[in-house]
């Protein structure tokens, strides 16, 4: 039987510059934070990043370790744009692949299910289709002949989620409204699959904590590496252990104002190790 | 009591949503939000209508539920999906910029997409609601550099593009209606060219023209948008909006 927790550190060991590495969370919203942290304090660089995007994609940015960014929108939710990711994009800095957030599901669907494309009638007529060079149309083979857009496999080297409680060997829950497309991300890479969580629980417990069944939505299959770390998604919200830390993400937002606030934010919050960072945020 | 500009706004976007039965009214926006739930309240009972989150609520109150919610269903995000392609969703969407025949952009401003002048919100899901669902826009700020004879990039698909590009698209594209602070337009024209259909109390036909950076089909005759009633109002101010964010998105 498998123990599969690791540190942060020993997830980034096991990823390479160049990879292309999907995000679970959505916007601001139950980010696997620490994980993006220790990314940003590696020497990765030139990564893909696959997110339904907030500050994972705004941090990685801002480090400028991201060659390329697939997504259809990064949000901070009560902060509509992320700004680091705005500069990144406004300097050309970025490569951008745009997606509709739907299409965007089947193409981590079409990964997971190990078929090149899933069909749909989302991109025809906008300019997802001049701008993202990537989907192509397919014809209907039945009677109705119709073309259809094909939503390519979106591919994982490797899959980055946080949940709110898991077990030493993968199993995994949320608990609150939602679990976004955690299970895709986690389905879309063949390997590399790592997990970090508020709580890691003994198996026998994790029905107890989840409250339902309906919400044991993740499981050791599908997990390569368990990182315990409560407060692993500050500063985004992941109710109910916590919620959004507002006033740090408004503090986050803000130092993209000039590179010498960026030095700063970065300075006190990204280049530390991660007990030093939840010790500094438990004491604020 | 005598209706604000926000609220006149307001009952212009419960309009969009009659007749619509039982699907999603997804109006996103302080107004729209506010309009769905008073085209709910009063004359279109069946919509369904969300949280802002992950469930379907029956609620009147537009943002908050001090007293808890009335929850009908769960509707996780990737439920919307289910909802939208199977076309029981009519939309409301913001646009940076909207052109004569409907295609909008948020993505990015700018003539270089790979540098752009203004990063905005990305496609969103713009081009599957479009192509799937009934979809109106609401514009708070109604200018020429919103309404602008041809878009940056191409988020929401409009008439012609559709029509060019082939019958998959143009199957259930649906565009209704565009509401702003000034007026209410439409595409209910041969040419599918956007259209002046009605101008709130107080606005004339050469401000709403002078305030869109194209041509607009005015017909001879321009209504004037309706007013809420006495009920509608009660139910704006005391029930969907007590705390009046209306009047935060369109100042009187």
């Amino acid at each position: 039987m498998s123990d599969k927790r690791l540190s942060e550190d020993e997830v980034v060991a096991e990823l390479r510059s160049g990879m292309t590495i999907g995000i679970g969370g959505w916007g601001s919203r139950r980010k696997p934070m620490s994980l993006v942290r220790a990314i940003a304090r590696s020497g990765l660089r030139d990564l893909t990043l696959v997110s339904y995007g907030g500050p994972d994609v705004g941090v990685l940015c801002a480090t400028g370790q991201v060659k390329r960014v697939v997504y259809a929108f990064v949000s901070l939710d009560t902060i509509a744009l992320d700004p680091h990711f705005r500069s990144a994009r406004q300097s050309g800095s970025v490569e951008d692949e745009p997606w509709d957030e739907g299409l965007f599901l089947l193409g981590l669907q079409a990964a997971a299910w190990r078929v090149p494309f899933l069909p749909s009638r989302v991109g025809l007529g906008s300019d997802l289709m001049r701008l993202n060079p990537r989907l192509t149309t397919v014809r209907s083979p039945f009677a109705d002949g119709e073309e259809l857009v094909a939503a390519p496999a979106l591919e994982l080297d490797a899959a980055l989620c946080h949940l709110d409680r898991a077990d030493a060997r993968g199993n995994a829950c949320f608990l609150g409204p939602d679990l976004y497309f955690d299970d895709l991300f986690l389905r879309a890479a063949a390997t590399r699959r790592f997990i970090s969580t508020e709580k890691v629980v003994a198996t026998e417990d994790l029905l107890g904590e989840a409250g339902t069944e309906q919400r044991l939505r993740i499981h050791r299959a599908m997990v390569d590496g368990v990182v315990e770390r409560p407060g692993g998604a500050h500063f985004t919200d992941c109710r109910p252990d916590y919620e959004r830390d507002e006033a740090f993400q408004k503090e986050y937002a803000a130092a993209a104002a000039s590179a010498e606030a960026w030095a700063s934010f970065r300075t006190d919050w990204v280049d530390l190790a991660e007990d030093d960072y939840q010790a500094r945020v438990a004491a604020r | 009591m005598t209706a604000t500009r926000a609220e006149v706004c307001v009952t212009a976007i419960a309009e969009c949503f009659r007749g619509d039965g039982e699907i999603l009214a997804n109006p996103i926006g302080t107004i729209p939000m506010i309009g769905g739930r008073l085209a709910r309240a009063s004359f279109e009972p069946d919509l369904l209508m969300t949280d802002g989150e992950a469930c379907l609520i029956s609620d009147h109150a537009a943002f908050a539920w001090p007293g808890g919610k009335v929850v009908e269903a769960y509707n996780p995000y990737r439920s919307m999906f289910d909802l939208v392609w199977s076309g029981r969703r009519h939309v409301i969407m913001g646009a940076s910029q909207i052109d004569p025949f409907g295609n909008q952009n948020f993505a990015a401003i700018g003539p270089d997409y790979a540098r752009p002048k203004a990063q905005l919100l990305g496609f969103r899901g713009a081009p599957g609601n479009t192509v799937n669902d009934a979809t109106s826009y609401w514009v708070p700020n109604h200018s020429p550099r919103v309404f602008v004879e041809s878009v940056d990039v191409v988020t929401g698909v409009g008439w012609d593009r559709a029509a060019a590009a082939g019958p998959a698209a143009t199957r259930y594209l649906d565009l209704r209606r565009v509401v702003t602070n000034l007026a209410v337009l439409d595409w209910e024209t041969p040419g599918r060219r956007l259209r002046l259909r009605s101008c709130h109390p107080g606005v004339t036909v050469a401000e709403v023209q002078a305030a869109t950076g194209f041509e607009l089909v005015v017909p001879d005759q321009v209504p004037q948008s309706r007013l809420p009633t006495p009920e509608e109002l009660e139910l704006i101010r005391a029930v969907i909006d007590p705390e009046g964010l209306r009047e935060k998105e369109v100042p009187a």
